[in-house]
C-alpha cells in the first residue's frame, strides 16, 4: 500500500492504496465523493471528469498515486455552500440534464472550457464536449446551459430537437 | 488490472536506473494508453516508473531553424503554443485533433511514438515534417523509427526526451477521425520542406509511413488533382470493423488530396 496525499475541493487528504487503484476509485471509495462517476471505464464517456491543478482530467484514467501533491476538485467542489456554481445554475435553468449520470463531468469539462475560452462559440463548445457523452439531452440543451454560464446568447439548436 | 510496484523518478537517469533494476519494468509517459491497457489486463508489468514528474521531459523552445517539443509534452499543450501555432501551425492543429480535451491534457507526444499505434496522429507530422527523435542516447531519422505496428526503432530500455521539428514553408493534416475514439481511420500530413514535399500516411497501415509516389506528383505544384491519377495498393492496408482494407486506400487519396488543398 502506498500512502498518497493531495488536495480535494481545498482540504487536505491522504489516503492508504496499492499503486494500481485509480484515482477516481480513491475518490469514491476512500473520500466517499460519489458525484464523480465511471460510466465506460475505457477514458471515452467522460462522466469521471474533475479538475487537477485546474485542469480537466479523466480520473479513470489515472492512477491516485499519480495525484500525489496537487488540487483536485471535483464537483462537490464547485458550490459554494447552498448557492450553485454558476455552471450549476445554468445546467438547471435550461435544463442540461435528464437522467443527470453524466452531469457531473459535463460540468466539471464545462467549467474548464471556460477558463480557456470565456466565450466559446456554440461550435468550440460542442467540439470541447467530445469526451463527454450524454445518452439523454441530445446535447442541446447542454450546449445551451454553457452558452447561458458564458454570458453568451443562447442559440437555437443546430438539428432538431 | 495486475498489482505492480510504483516508481515516480525526478530525472531520466533515475528512471532508466529503475528500468534497469526492474524485473518487467513499464515507462509511462501520460498514461492514456498504457493505464487503459492494464485496466484490460492486456499488460502486466512487475514495475511502473511514471516519467510525470521528470521537469527535464516537459516544453517547448526554439532552436534555430527547428521547433524541440520535450518527450512529456502533452498534446494540449502542443496544440495551443503560441510558438508552434506561429512557426509550425500544420503541427498545432493535428495535436488538437487528438482524442479530446482530457486526454489531450494528459497523452504525451514521447508516449504517443514510444507506442506507435497504428491510428496515432502524431506519425504523420513526424514523417512529414522530417523530424528527428531525440533519445536519452542517440537521434533517430523519422524516416528510421516507426517499425510496425506497435513496434519502433527504440531500443526496450530507451526513452524519447524530445522530438525535434524543423520548420516547413507550410504543412496541413487531414484525418478521418472514428467517430466514437477519435483515432485516425486514415489520416494524411502535407509538408514542404527543405528537402521537398514530404507527404506522411497515417492510420491506414500498420504505421505511419511516406507516400512517396504522391510526393513525386506533387513536386510540379501543390494541385490536388495531381493525387487524382495514383492508385493505392490495398494489400497492406488495415482492416478492422471500422473500415476494410479497400475503404482506407480510398481515404488516403481523399485525406491527401484534402491536405493538399489545404496547402494550395
Amino acid at each position: 500500500m502506498s500512502e498518497v496525499s493531495f488536495k480535494v475541493n481545498g482540504s487536505a487528504v491522504t489516503v492508504d492504496v496499492e499503486p494500481r487503484t485509480l484515482l477516481v476509485d480513491a475518490l469514491r471509495q476512500n473520500l466517499g465523493l460519489t458525484g464523480t462517476h465511471v460510466g465506460c471505464d475505457t477514458s471515452q464517456c467522460g462522466c469521471c471528469v474533475i479538475h487537477m491543478d485546474g485542469t480537466s482530467v479523466k480520473a479513470c484514467t489515472m492512477l491516485a498515486v499519480q495525484a500525489e501533491g496537487s488540487a483536485i476538485t471535483t464537483i462537490e467542489g464547485l458550490a459554494q455552500g447552498d448557492e450553485l456554481h454558476p455552471m450549476q445554475a445554468a445546467f438547471r435553468d435550461h435544463h442540461g440534464l435528464q437522467c443527470g449520470f453524466c452531469t457531473p463531468g459535463m460540468i466539471m469539462s464545462a467549467v474548464d472550457l471556460l477558463q480557456h475560452n470565456p466565450k466559446p462559440t456554440e461550435r468550440e463548445i460542442r467540439e470541447w464536449l467530445e469526451g463527454n457523452l450524454c445518452r439523454c439531452t441530445g446535447y442541446h440543451n447542454i450546449v445551451k446551459a454553457i452558452q447561458a454560464a458564458a454570458g453568451s446568447a443562447v442559440s437555437s439548436p443546430m438539428a432538431a430537437e | 488490472m495486475y498489482a505492480f510496484n510504483y516508481h515516480r523518478p525526478s530525472t531520466v537517469q533515475e528512471a532508466l536506473l529503475l528500468l534497469k533494476s526492474a524485473e518487467d519494468g513499464k515507462l509511462m509517459a501520460g498514461g492514456q494508453t498504457l493505464i487503459p491497457t492494464l485496466k484490460q489486463r492486456l499488460a502486466q508489468p512487475s514495475d511502473v516508473i511514471d516519467l510525470g514528474r521528470i521537469k527535464e521531459l516537459v516544453g517547448i523552445t526554439e532552436d534555430g531553424d527547428a521547433v524541440v517539443v520535450g518527450g512529456m509534452t502533452t498534446h494540449g499543450a502542443v496544440a495551443t503554443s503560441p510558438l508552434v501555432e506561429a512557426r509550425i501551425p500544420g503541427l498545432a492543429a493535428l495535436a488538437h485533433l487528438i482524442g479530446d480535451p482530457q486526454v489531450r491534457h494528459r497523452g504525451t507526444i514521447g508516449g504517443s511514438l514510444a507506442n506507435n499505434d497504428p491510428s496515432s496522429d502524431y506519425p504523420g507530422a513526424v514523417l512529414a515534417l522530417d523530424a528527428t527523435i531525440v533519445t536519452d542516447r542517440r537521434k533517430i531519422a523519422a524516416d528510421d523509427f516507426f517499425e510496425g505496428m506497435f513496434d519502433t526503432a527504440l531500443e526496450e530500455d530507451e526513452l524519447i526526451t524530445s522530438v525535434r521539428f524543423p520548420v516547413p514553408a507550410k504543412s496541413a493534416y487531414r484525418k478521418f477521425p472514428n467517430p466514437a475514439s477519435r483515432y485516425a481511420m486514415a489520416g494524411a500530413m502535407v509538408a514542404v520542406t527543405v528537402g521537398g514535399v514530404r507527404v506522411a500516411i497515417t492510420g491506414a497501415g500498420p504505421c505511419g509511413y511516406r507516400w512517396t509516389e504522391a510526393e513525386q506528383a506533387l513536386e510540379g505544384g501543390l494541385d490536388p488533382a495531381a493525387i487524382d491519377g495514383l492508385t493505392v495498393a490495398a494489400d497492406d492496408l488495415n482492416s478492422d470493423i471500422h473500415a476494410s482494407a479497400a475503404y482506407r486506400a480510398n481515404l488516403v487519396k481523399v485525406m491527401t488530396k484534402r491536405a493538399v488543398e489545404a496547402l494550395a
